[in-house]
């Protein structure tokens, strides 16, 4: 990483930077379910990307993952994680899915 | 003012529920007035519980898991006896209180006994594998002990304060939500899992950044022995699994208190997706609790036979497969509940799929064995017994994954044998293996091996006898968790388990009996050298027990089997011209703080008593921070001291002809 500037200082601006995202990101998603100013499935489409835009933040700016200049077994670990969640979600949501029909509401 | 909290919530609806409330409170005080007879209370307050090395956290994990398996025995052999008399009568245990206790054996033996066992084991031999003096957080370890110790409380003071779960060890709903369950069982239950879950998962990050930031200089990941990969495979499946359980359990808990809808089948709930997040847990905890296991038995088979570990790399590419497929396979513990045939052929497939890495466990320990000169070690018994055993277990589980065949035996005793098949043998005797191999480097001498090979030819004849029997009737129809029956044909099979569960309480019995011979005969056993078993790891290079700091110098590591090379080359025990001083974890109280917060706040929330579980909320917060106030936390032990503790060592080594 390329050191420019004092550290503490360069360090306050990303996580200010970060914090303001990360309410942005939270306001989205809390004023649509609120306001149902969207049909329902747009709502839940932006929701779902504000979520992971969220979760992106917070590498970016929280845990200041750069994919160039960070070590790679913390990339390799990250990508663990990532198929780890994929696994996760989009298998409760393929067996969540196949179960739907079953529930008769 | 007490929430749900009256005389109503002593047990006195059965002789029996009350006989062993009467037992858990007798046994209580006497431990309570033992130690204020003795003045133990600052003894014990310094030097354990206050404690942050790692070694004495690890030990009271497992003496956690020892009461623990003591008490989920009790359950089991209680449940055995029910059955084995309960043929066309209701036996001696009213149907709401055998519930209680098949729900509380399965928490207890998972979260209780199993858990802790493995974290202290983990605790006590990991860092010194690596060659590091402790964990890389050692007061989030003293946190994790507090909390799965106040989960441990919660399930305990059940037993005599109100009641526990009825829902099994896996709480589904509907039958857990607050329509069908309104007492406060599933309530303990809830807050039992959800405070030793969150201990489990700070342990699981607490022993990740331990192998992969405190290794030794030169000990690479792939010169780790195999109990550091397997640990961390573990620690890694803690890390991810536990948040589901944390989450299913959390959002049953917010339906119960606050009456939301997530899992009740009204306002858009839905009640399998509990199933799944439970299972998402589930699975991945079975090689939670069995991968540790492994690492203990290929420790100990490479000791016994003398011989360097066949297949090495295989045993770790093996271990990290099985920790990736285990996230695959989850919907098999719910093929009949109504998935597609696609779904459930797919993780049908990939259960049997995870049979391959495990195989390929089991060929390299023969072959590890193959040609050594075995001792026959008590550890080397629980390893042999496990092979035998656990194959025979891993077959019936590969019948299970075929969707067909499981719609027959889903929820049958069958089911039962099979997990019990895995889990006694996979990941019990593996501790206990562990257990009789480490002891001597916890306390300092050798447990007696007469008792110990005792104890284990009850456990394995005892378990043949109490399992074999549910796999025949599983296969007559005999579904699980029956308080009464009337079919006379079931009978001799169940009594013949009831009597499997007579010899492994003999061989409970004999664990016992070694543990107070060894301690009688412990001048004659005393492990002078460190190395009882002519070791080939770096926990051995170590004194029994070791120094606080584990390795005056930290030693650099040049070859897999560290230390066994180390003493080829004659280099194991050299002394340094000079010690420099070591900065170690100075002891708090804060984690016992945790743990007692912990308690209050889990017990308030059972009984709805608001105002204790917000001011032990508070009191969790101001712990934490006052904590992270703190910066004293280190203290200094100077190089004379140091010197001085090794010229011992040395003086003992001389001793034990090491030198």
């Amino acid at each position: 990483m390329k050191d420019t500037g004092a550290p503490e200082k360069r360090r306050s601006n990303t996580y200010a930077a970060g914090y303001v995202l990360a309410l942005l990101l939270t306001a989205i998603p809390f004023g649509l379910a609120a306001t149902n100013l969207v049909p329902r499935a747009t709502a839940l489409a932006i929701i779902a990307i504000a979520a992971i835009l969220q979760i992106l933040v917070h590498l970016r700016y929280f845990l200041h993952l750069r994919l160039r200049a960070t070590a790679p077994e913390r990339i390799l670990a990250l990508a663990f994680a990532g198929i780890l969640i994929l696994i996760m979600i989009g298998g409760s949501l393929w067996i969540m899915f196949d179960l739907h029909h079953r529930m008769w509401i | 003012m007490l929430g749900r909290l009256s005389t109503d919530a002593l047990p006195f609806y059965s002789w029996v529920a009350l006989s062993g409330a009467v037992i858990t409170v007798v046994t209580f005080i006497a431990v309570i007035g033992l130690i204020t007879r003795f003045g133990k209370w600052g003894y014990l307050w310094r030097e354990w519980l206050t404690s942050l090395d790692h070694k004495r956290i690890g030990i009271m994990y497992v003496l956690l898991a020892l009461v623990m398996l003591l008490r989920g025995f009790v359950d089991a052999a209680m449940m055995r006896a029910q059955q084995a008399v309960a043929h066309n009568s209701d036996g001696y245990l009213p149907p709401e209180h055998f519930d209680q206790i098949f729900s509380s054996h399965g928490t207890i033996m998972v979260f209780f006994m199993a858990m802790p066992f493995l974290t202290g084991l983990i605790n006590i031999i990991m860092p010194q594998q690596i060659g590091a003096r402790d964990v890389a957080f050692p007061f989030l370890n003293s946190a994790s002990l507090g909390l799965t110790a106040a989960g441990a409380g919660l399930v305990l003071i059940s037993l005599v304060i109100g009641r526990f779960s009825t829902a099994g060890w896996t709480g589904y709903p509907p039958y857990s939500g607050v329509t069908t369950n309104p007492g406060v069982g599933v309530d303990y239950w809830i807050w039992a899992i959800q405070l030793s879950g969150i201990g489990t998962t700070l342990s699981g990050i607490n022993f990740i950044v331990t192998i992969l930031k405190r290794r030794a200089p030169g000990m690479t990941l792939l010169r780790m022995p195999l109990f550091c990969w397997t640990t961390l495979a573990s620690s890694t499946l803690m890390i991810f699994a536990f948040p589901a359980l944390t989450v299913a359990t959390a959002l049953l808990a917010l339906d119960r208190v606050f009456g939301m809808h997530f899992f009740t089948n009204a306002d858009g709930g839905n009640l399998m997706n509990y199933i799944n997040l439970f299972w998402i847990w589930g699975h991945p905890e079975v090689y939670i609790l069995i991968l540790p296991a492994f690492g203990i038995y290929s420790q100990v088979v490479a000791n016994f036979s003398a011989k360097s570990l066949f297949g090495y790399k295989s045993l770790v590419f093996a271990t990290m497969a099985i920790a990736l497929l285990s996230f695959t396979v989850w919907l098999h513990h719910f093929f009949t509940m109504g998935a597609s045939a696609n779904v459930n052929a797919f993780f049908g497939i990939a259960t049997m799929v995870i049979a391959v890495p495990t195989g390929v466990k089991v060929f390299d320990w023969l072959l590890t064995m193959f040609r050594g000169r075995i001792t026959f070690h008590p550890a080397m018994l629980w390893t042999l017994g496990f092979i035998v055993t656990f194959v025979i277990g891993g077959m019936t589980g590969v019948l299970l994954a075929l969707p067909p065949a499981d719609y027959l035996m889903h929820n049958s005793t069958f089911l039962v044998a099979h997990f019990h098949n895995m889990l006694i043998p996979g990941a019990l005797f593996g501790y206990l293996a562990g257990y009789m191999y480490w002891f001597p480097k916890a306390f300092g001498f050798t447990l007696d091996q007469r008792w110990g090979k005792r104890a284990f030819w009850c456990w394995i004849i005892g378990f043949y006898l109490a399992f074999m029997p549910l796999y025949a009737l599983g296969f007559m129809g005999m579904a699980r968790r029956m308080e009464h029956y009337e079919i006379a044909a079931w009978q001799p099979f169940l009594v013949t388990a009831a009597l499997g569960a007579t010899v492994i309480a003999i061989g409970l019995a004999c664990l016992a009996i070694q543990l107070l011979v060894s301690i009688r005969n412990r001048a004659n056993n005393r492990d002078l050298t460190g190395d009882p078993w002519d070791g080939r790891t770096l926990e051995w290079l170590t004194t029994s027990p070791p120094a606080p700091y584990n390795f005056a110098l930290i030693p650099h590591v040049h070859h897999f089997d560290a230390f066994h090379e180390m003493k080829l080359r004659g280099v194991a025990y050299t002394r340094p011209t000079r010690y420099e001083d070591i900065l170690l974890p100075r002891n708090t109280g804060a984690g016992v703080v945790l743990g007692g917060f912990a308690f209050i706040f889990g017990f308030a929330v059972v009984w709805h008593i608001w105002w204790a579980a917000i001011a032990a909320l508070v009191g969790i917060l101001v712990t934490v921070i006052a904590r992270s106030f703190c910066d004293r936390i280190e203290f200094l032990v100077p190089a004379s001291e140091i010197e001085e503790i090794e010229n011992r060592r040395f003086l003992n080594l001389s001793k034990g002809n090491a030198l």
